[in-house]
């Protein structure tokens, strides 16, 4: 029912206007003197040595397949879980086939050594 | 009226994004757009009332394979920053390509448009229940686990996806110690 | 109200967009990302059709999209990873170089 998303449209206009609302009251009233002190990236960390686009390392790459496999079994098991009372014990094997074959997976990224950080 | 308006914004919107997917030079930035664009499919999604689709896309494509993309574009970075064209040597011949598909599938709804269950109405949502749409989540829970419906393609999801995962291992990660 | 045939023809137009994508983006990146356009365009038919269907009540449309959600994750996975190799051993992302195979 599209009615019951009035709520997220209500955030989706109100969200954008929190940080737009303390950075323009800043732009109308706050006075400007920049220097090059001033001009510095001082609240983003310290400032990169080097180039700030390295190469990155393969292990990002693989924790984030990792992660993408155990999303896609949230979003099977999250019907499942809705449905809990209707379905049996036959239910319960099949739902622990699928995870057992997906922590195989695990099992294997980990045995390989891919979740060491180096 | 005001839904239709919704849904216009929201298509508009994701078609807009999908153009700066296929034509931005800067892979990052089509990256990001590709980002709004699945949000927007999932604002799609909730005008067709499937809310669960809507989270799922939100956990799987933008949660999770977006993320994929930004890293592998990270891990071929060089490639980013290149002032060449972004298109290969037929991008005409791919647009005269990608317009035909577009009118071929346009002519077939419009041959096919006595033939659709389109329901009651002018061709308008057919009303369901409110308890149908609520109960369509459990009801796809049932799916999975039943063994009338979806159990077989639900256990060899899991064996691609163990499949998957074994395989992008194995072939992302580096044999030697010089090639990391 | 809005007619099945709106999200038919929005799905139709991101899937065109998808496939522009895939046939003239040199990046191999970009290309997987004109594929899962053309994913989500698919997943948009399925939807409808299960809404404006006869039965609502069976959301066999939604358990494909499910599906097809789960087959765009593994293609990603596995084609971003054969990127990731071919970029490492050629130092190049780009379709059309890696032609090791042609001739």
């Amino acid at each position: 029912m599209i009615s019951d998303w009035r709520f997220i449209a209500f955030f989706v206009v109100l969200a954008p206007l929190f940080p737009a609302l303390p950075i323009g009251i800043n732009l109308l009233l706050g006075p400007r003197k920049p220097n090059y002190i001033k001009q510095q990236i001082y609240e983003c960390g310290v400032e990169t040595v080097g180039d700030t686009w390295v190469q990155f390392k393969v292990q990002y790459y693989i924790y984030a397949l990792i992660f993408v496999i155990f999303d896609i079994e949230a979003v099977f098991l999250f019907p499942i879980a809705a449905a809990y009372g209707q379905v049996g014990l036959f239910a319960v094997i099949e739902i622990a086939l699928f995870i057992i074959i997906l922590t195989a997976a695990l099992a294997y990224a980990w045995g390989r050594g891919v979740l060491e950080w180096v | 009226m005001i839904e239709q308006i919704i849904f216009i914004v929201i298509s508009l919107f994701t078609l807009m994004m999908g153009w700066i997917v296929v034509s931005n030079n800067n892979l990052f930035h089509a990256a990001l757009a590709l980002m709004a664009s699945f949000l927007g499919v999932a604002g799609l999604y909730v005008m067709l009332d499937a809310g669960f689709l809507a989270m799922a896309q939100l956990l799987v494509y933008i949660g999770a394979i977006s993320i994929l993309i930004i890293f592998a574009i990270m891990l071929t970075r060089r490639m980013m920053q290149t002032e060449e064209s972004p298109f290969n040597s037929q991008p005409g011949l791919a647009g005269i390509t990608a317009v035909s598909v577009f009118a071929v599938i346009a002519f077939i709804f419009w041959q096919m448009r006595e033939f659709w269950p389109l329901g009651a109405g002018e061709g308008a949502m057919p009303p369901a229940d409110k308890s149908i749409i609520l109960g369509s989540v459990a009801k796809l829970g049932e799916y999975f686990v039943s063994p009338d419906a979806f159990v077989l393609p639900f256990e060899v999801a899991s064996v691609m996806l163990l499949a998957a995962l074994i395989g992008s291992i194995w072939v992302a990660w580096p044999k030697t110690e010089d090639e990391s | 109200m809005i007619p099945l045939s709106w999200y038919l023809l929005v799905a139709a137009a991101l899937f065109s967009i998808g496939l522009y994508g895939v046939l003239a983006r040199r990046n191999a990146v970009a290309i997987l990302m004109g594929v899962e356009l053309m994913l989500n365009a698919v997943n948009i038919n399925l939807v409808a059709f299960w809404r404006y269907g006869r039965f609502p009540e069976q959301p066999v449309g939604l358990a494909w999209a499910v599906f097809v959600l789960t087959v765009a994750a593994a293609e990603a996975a596995v084609g971003l990873a054969l990127i990731i190799s071919i970029y490492r051993h050629r130092d190049s992302v780009v379709a059309e170089e890696m032609d090791t195979l042609k001739n």
